[in-house]
C-alpha cells in the first residue's frame, strides 16, 4: 500500500486540476483562459525540448521548425474551404486542402505525426554533428522551414498566413494533452530507454560500447519530441487563431530554450515551473512596453522592453544559477512530506501530546 | 577454442604508426595480459578491438565472426565488452542505474511500450533491476547502490565500470588499466577480483596494465608493445628476461612497485 | 544574359563576398580559439551599423569621422560581450557557453528594438561612393569597387597580422593548444579580447559598407547575415583564416548569380547557404581548406 500512495495522490491532484479545469472553463475570462492555454502548450515544448536536450544531452535549436508544421497541418485542415477561399487570395488553395475540412483531433495527429516525419528527415543529418554544429543545423532546417512555408504560396498562403482558424483548443485539449505528454516523457525518461538517453548525455563513448546504439537512439528521442512539438504546434494554431510564418522563427525556438534554461535542464517538474513563470510575467510585464503614469510621473515604455528584461533575466541564469530552478530535481510526494512533516511533529508536540 | 584472433593488426593515423603488425590468439578462459611504455599503442588496440576506430590494415574475428569495422555497440551485443582507462562511467546516473544501463541491448520491448508502460515492459524492466541488483551484490556494491557513480570513491568507481562491463553479458572483457592509481593492498584485491570474477562470469580476460607486479602475478600469458611494434611474447619469466622489454623499459619497473 | 550584365552580377557577387567574408573571419577566430560559435557576432555588426548611423544623425559627425569612430567602439563592445558572458564560463561545459552566446544576441536584438525602434531607418551613402561608373559598357556602383578594395586591404592586414607577426603567432598558438600556449608564458586573456577586437572590428567595416550597399538598417539585419557568415566560416573550414575568406567569396557569388540565372528562386535564396552547409558537413566536414585530424579516442 505504502509504494501505491503517491501514485494515488498524484491521480487525485490531476483529477482536482481537471475540476479546476472545468470550473477555469465556464467562468474564468478569455484573457485568463488564454494564458492557461499558453502555460499549457509551453509545457508541452519545454518538456519536449527537455527530452532532446536534457536526457539525450542533444542541443537542438529546430524547435520552431516542427512547431510550425503540426500548426500549419492542423490548421490547413481545420480551416474551413469558405475562409480559405477569402484568405488565398494571391493565389489560390491547392486541391484537396482547398476543399478539405476536418475535425480537430484527426488534424492534431495528423500535425504530429507530420512532424515526426520532419523530425526523421532533419534528425538523420543533424544527430550525426555535435554541440554547436547541431545547433547550427536545426536551426538552419528551421528557418529553411520557415522560408519554404513563405514561399508556397498556393499551400500556405506565404506571408499572408492564416486566419480564422477555428478556436477549437480550449483548457482541455491543450491540459489534457500537456499531461499526456509529461506522462509519456516522464514514462520515457524512467524507463531502460531513458537511461539509455541519459547514458548517451553522459559518455557517448562508454554509452556505445556498452552496447547502446547511440544513433537510433538519439533519433529516437529526436522524433518523438519532434511529435509531440508537433502535436503543441497545433493546439498553438487553433488558439490563436490566426499564423503566418514568420511566427515561428528561431526567436520561438529561443523562447523555448529559455523556458528550459529558466527551469532547469533535465527537470520535468522545472519545465512546468518555469514555463508558467514564464507566460505569466510576460503578461503581467505587459505594461512596461507602454507608458506608465504614477500621478505626475510618466515612466516611458517601449514595445520590446519586457523581451529586454527577459533576455537579462536568461543571461544571469546561465552566468550565474546554471542549473535553473529546480537543477535536474524533480519533485515528488516524499520530498513534500520530508518537508511538512517537521511542521505536523511541531504542532503535534505543542498540543502535547 | 579461440575466441579471438586478431590478424596483421595496423592503425595509422596520418602518419604516425600507433600499431604495427599486432597478432593474438586468444582461448576461451585465458588471461592475456598486453604491457609496453606509454604511448605504445595498448589502448589504440583495445579501440580497434572494440569497434571504435577502423583498421588502418588486418582483420579481428571474435568467436569465428569477422568483426572488423563493426560499430561498437553491434560488438558489444556479441559479446565484448571493455573498461576504459580513463574511467568513463555515467556520472550523473546512480550505481544502479550505471548497471542497468549495460542490460538495454538486450531489451526487446519498444519505446512504445516502455512509454505506456505495458505488462511485457514492465516484465522487463523488473527482470532488469533483479539481475542489476544482484551483479552489485556479486560484486560487491550493494551498499551503494543508489549513490551517484561520480561520487564514489576511485576503486569503487572501477569497480562499477567492470560490474557495468558485466551486466552485458560478455564472453571476453578488455581491462584498460585497471589498477591504475591504487596501492598495494588495493592492487592484490583487485588481482583476487579479476580471478574471481573469470571463474564465476565465464570469461576470457585481455588485460593492459602499467603495474607489473599485477601482470607478473596472474597472466600466463603476456604481449608486451613498444611504439606499437610486438617485441616479445611469453610467460612472465621469458618476459622479465627478455632484453628489449628491459631495454624499454628501462628503469620504469623500478617506479611502479613505488 | 549578355556579357556586360553578367560582370555587373559578377562585381556584386565578389562585394558581396568581401562583406561576408569580413564577417566569417570573425566567427572563424573565435571558433579557432574558444570553440565557440559566438552567436552575439552577427548582432555586433548590427550595433556597428547603428553606432555609425547615429553618429551621423544624432551627433552630427561628419560621415568619415564617424565611420572611422565606429570601429573603435565596435571593438570595446566585442570584447566586453568576451569579458562578460563568455570569460566567466570557461570552465562550464561548453554547451553552456553556447547557450550564454545566444543570451547575449538575444540581449542586443531586443535593446536594439527598444532603443532603435522596429522601423527601418535609412543608412547614409556618402556621394563618393553613389557614384556610377563605367567601364567599357559595365556598370557599376563605385561603392561596389570601394567594397571590394577595402575588403581586400583589410583581409590582407589580418592575413598579415595572423601570419606574419608575433602577436599573431600567439592567437594561432592558442588556437592551437589553450593549455599550453598559457604554460608557454602567452597572456590567454589578453589573445582572447584581441580576437574578440580584430572580429569587431572587421564585423563593424563590414556593417557600415553594408549599410551603404543594403541602406535599410532593422535590429534583426545581423540575424541571416551572421548565420550566413557562420555557414561560409564552416565551408570553408572553421578555424582556418583563408577558409574562411574563401566560403564568404563563394557565398556572396553563388548567391549573386543563382538568383541572376533562375529568378524565380529568389525567395529560397536563404536556403542555399544552409543546403551547402549540409552538404560541407556530410561530405567533408572539415570544410573546404580544414585538415583532415582523426581524433584519438
Amino acid at each position: 500500500m505504502r509504494k501505491q500512495i503517491p501514485r494515488i495522490l498524484t491521480i487525485i491532484s490531476i483529477l482536482v486540476f481537471f475540476l479546476f479545469l472545468w470550473w477555469a472553463e465556464a467562468n474564468l475570462d478569455p484573457y485568463l483562459r488564454r494564458i492557461l492555454n499558453l502555460i499549457a502548450i509551453n509545457i508541452i515544448w519545454a518538456v519536449t525540448f527537455n527530452l532532446i536536450f536534457g536526457y539525450t544531452g542533444q542541443f537542438s535549436l529546430g524547435h520552431a521548425g516542427f512547431i510550425a508544421i503540426g500548426a500549419y497541418v492542423t490548421a490547413l485542415l481545420t480551416l474551413s474551404p469558405a475562409q480559405k477561399e477569402q484568405s488565398y487570395f494571391l493565389s489560390p488553395c491547392i486541391w484537396p486542402l482547398s476543399n478539405i475540412q476536418w475535425p480537430f483531433l484527426p488534424s492534431l495527429i495528423l500535425g504530429a505525426l507530420l512532424a515526426g516525419v520532419f523530425g526523421i528527415l532533419i534528425g538523420i543529418p543533424s544527430l550525426q554533428l555535435h554541440g554547436d554544429y547541431m545547433a547550427l543545423v536545426t536551426l538552419g532546417f528551421a528557418e529553411v522551414i520557415r522560408v519554404i512555408n513563405m514561399n508556397l504560396q498556393s499551400i500556405t498562403n506565404g506571408s499572408l498566413g492564416l486566419k480564422g482558424i477555428p478556436e477549437y483548443t480550449n483548457l482541455f485539449w491543450s491540459w489534457g494533452c500537456a499531461i499526456f505528454t509529461i506522462f509519456i516523457v516522464w514514462m520515457l525518461g524512467n524507463s531502460s530507454y531513458g537511461r539509455a538517453f541519459k547514458a548517451i548525455r553522459e559518455d557517448e563513448i562508454a554509452a556505445e560500447t556498452t552496447g547502446i546504439s547511440v544513433f537510433r537512439h538519439k533519433l529516437m528521442a529526436f522524433v518523438i519530441a519532434a511529435m509531440f512539438t508537433g502535436l503543441g504546434g497545433g493546439l498553438f494554431a487553433n488558439l490563436i487563431s490566426t499564423i503566418d510564418p514568420n511566427l515561428f522563427s528561431f526567436l520561438l525556438s529561443y523562447q523555448v530554450l529559455t523556458v528550459v534554461v529558466l527551469g532547469g535542464v533535465g527537470s520535468i517538474t522545472g519545465n512546468i515551473l518555469a514555463s508558467t513563470i514564464y507566460v505569466s510575467l510576460f503578461e503581467l510585464l505587459r505594461p512596461i512596453d507602454q507608458p506608465m503614469t504614477f500621478g505626475s510621473l510618466t515612466i516611458p515604455g517601449r514595445p520590446g522592453m519586457r523581451m529586454v528584461l527577459f533576455s537579462i533575466i536568461f543571461l544571469v541564469v546561465i552566468l550565474f544559477y546554471r542549473r535553473g530552478l529546480m537543477g535536474s530535481n524533480e519533485f515528488s510526494w516524499q520530498w513534500l512530506f520530508s518537508k511538512l512533516r517537521p511542521i505536523f511533529k511541531r504542532r503535534r508536540m505543542e498540543q502535547g501530546e | 577454442m579461440t575466441i579471438l584472433k586478431v590478424d596483421k593488426l595496423s592503425k595509422h593515423f596520418g602518419g604516425l604508426i600507433a600499431v604495427a603488425n599486432f597478432n593474438v590468439e586468444m582461448e576461451e578462459g585465458e588471461l592475456v595480459g598486453l604491457i609496453g611504455p606509454n604511448g605504445s599503442g595498448k589502448t589504440t588496440i583495445f579501440n580497434v578491438i572494440t569497434g571504435l576506430y577502423k583498421p588502418t590494415e588486418g582483420r579481428i574475428y571474435f568467436d569465428g565472426k569477422d568483426i572488423t569495422g563493426m560499430r561498437p555497440d553491434k560488438i558489444t551485443a556479441l559479446g565484448i565488452a571493455r573498461t576504459f582507462q580513463n574511467i568513463r562511467l555515467f556520472s550523473e546516473l546512480s550505481v544502479l542505474d550505471n548497471v542497468k544501463v549495460g542490460h538495454h541491448l538486450r531489451l526487446r520491448s519498444s519505446p512504445f511500450a516502455a512509454a505506456f508502460g505495458l505488462p511485457g515492459y514492465k516484465r522487463e524492466e523488473e527482470e532488469i533491476d533483479r539481475e542489476s541488483v544482484r551483479l552489485l551484490e556479486r560484486v560487491g556494491l550493494a551498499d551503494v547502490a543508489q549513490e551517484e557513480a561520480g561520487g564514489l570513491p576511485y576503486g569503487l568507481q572501477r569497480k562499477l565500470e567492470i560490474a557495468r562491463a558485466l551486466a552485458t553479458r560478455p564472453k571476453l572483457l578488455l581491462l584498460d588499466e585497471p589498477a591504475a592509481g591504487m596501492n598495494p593492498e588495493e592492487i592484490r584485491e583487485l588481482m583476487d577480483f579479476i580471478l574471481r570474477i573469470m571463474e564465476e562470469f565465464n570469461l576470457t580476460v585481455f588485460l593492459v596494465e602499467h603495474h607489473m607486479r599485477l601482470i607478473m602475478g596472474i597472466c600466463p600469458r603476456i604481449l608486451v608493445l613498444d611504439h606499437g611494434v610486438t617485441i616479445a611474447h611469453g610467460t612472465p619469466d621469458e618476459i622479465q628476461n627478455d632484453p628489449r622489454v628491459i631495454e624499454a623499459y628501462l628503469g620504469v619497473e623500478e617506479d611502479e612497485d613505488a | 544574359m549578355d556579357f556586360n550584365m553578367f560582370l555587373q552580377h559578377l562585381a556584386n557577387g565578389i562585394s558581396l563576398g568581401g562583406l561576408y567574408a569580413l564577417i566569417a573571419i570573425g566567427y572563424t577566430m573565435v571558433y579557432g580559439i574558444l570553440r565557440l560559435i559566438n552567436f552575439a557576432h552577427g548582432d555586433i555588426f548590427m550595433m556597428s551599423a547603428y553606432m555609425a548611423f547615429y553618429g551621423i544623425s544624432l551627433f552630427a559627425l561628419p560621415w568619415y569621422m564617424s565611420f572611422v569612430l565606429t570601429i573603435p567602439l565596435a571593438a570595446i563592445l566585442g570584447m566586453a560581450v568576451e569579458r562578460v558572458a563568455y570569460r566567466p564560463l570557461r570552465e562550464a561545459p561548453r554547451i553552456s557557453t553556447l547557450i550564454s552566446a545566444i543570451g547575449v544576441s538575444l540581449l542586443l536584438e531586443n535593446v536594439g528594438i527598444v532603443v532603435f525602434g522596429g522601423r527601418p531607418k535609412a543608412f547614409p551613402r556618402p556621394p563618393l561612393f553613389a557614384q556610377e561608373w563605367n567601364f567599357k559598357g559595365v556598370r557599376i556602383l563605385s561603392l561596389t569597387f570601394f567594397i571590394i578594395a577595402i575588403s581586400c586591404v583589410l583581409l590582407v592586414g589580418v592575413f598579415y597580422l595572423v601570419y606574419r607577426t608575433k602577436t599573431g603567432r600567439a592567437m594561432r598558438a592558442v588556437a592551437w593548444d589553450f593549455e599550453v600556449a598559457r604554460l608557454m608564458g602567452i597572456n590567454v586573456n589578453q589573445v582572447i579580447s584581441l580576437t574578440f577586437a580584430i572580429g569587431s572590428i572587421l564585423a563593424a567595416a563590414g556593417s557600415i559598407m553594408w549599410g551603404m550597399k543594403f541602406p535599410q538598417l532593422l535590429p534583426l539585419m545581423g540575424v541571416i547575415p551572421g548565420l550566413k557568415c557562420f555557414i561560409a566560416a564552416v565551408v570553408g573550414g572553421i578555424g582556418s583564416i583563408p577558409g574562411a575568406m574563401l566560403g564568404g567569396f563563394l557565398l556572396g557569388v553563388g548567391e549573386i548569380m543563382i538568383v541572376a540565372f533562375f529568378p524565380e528562386l529568389a525567395g529560397f535564396k536563404y536556403a542555399f547557404a544552409y543546403l551547402a552547409l549540409i552538404l560541407i558537413l556530410l561530405l567533408k566536414p572539415t570544410g573546404l581548406l580544414g585538415k583532415v585530424v582523426e581524433e584519438k579516442a
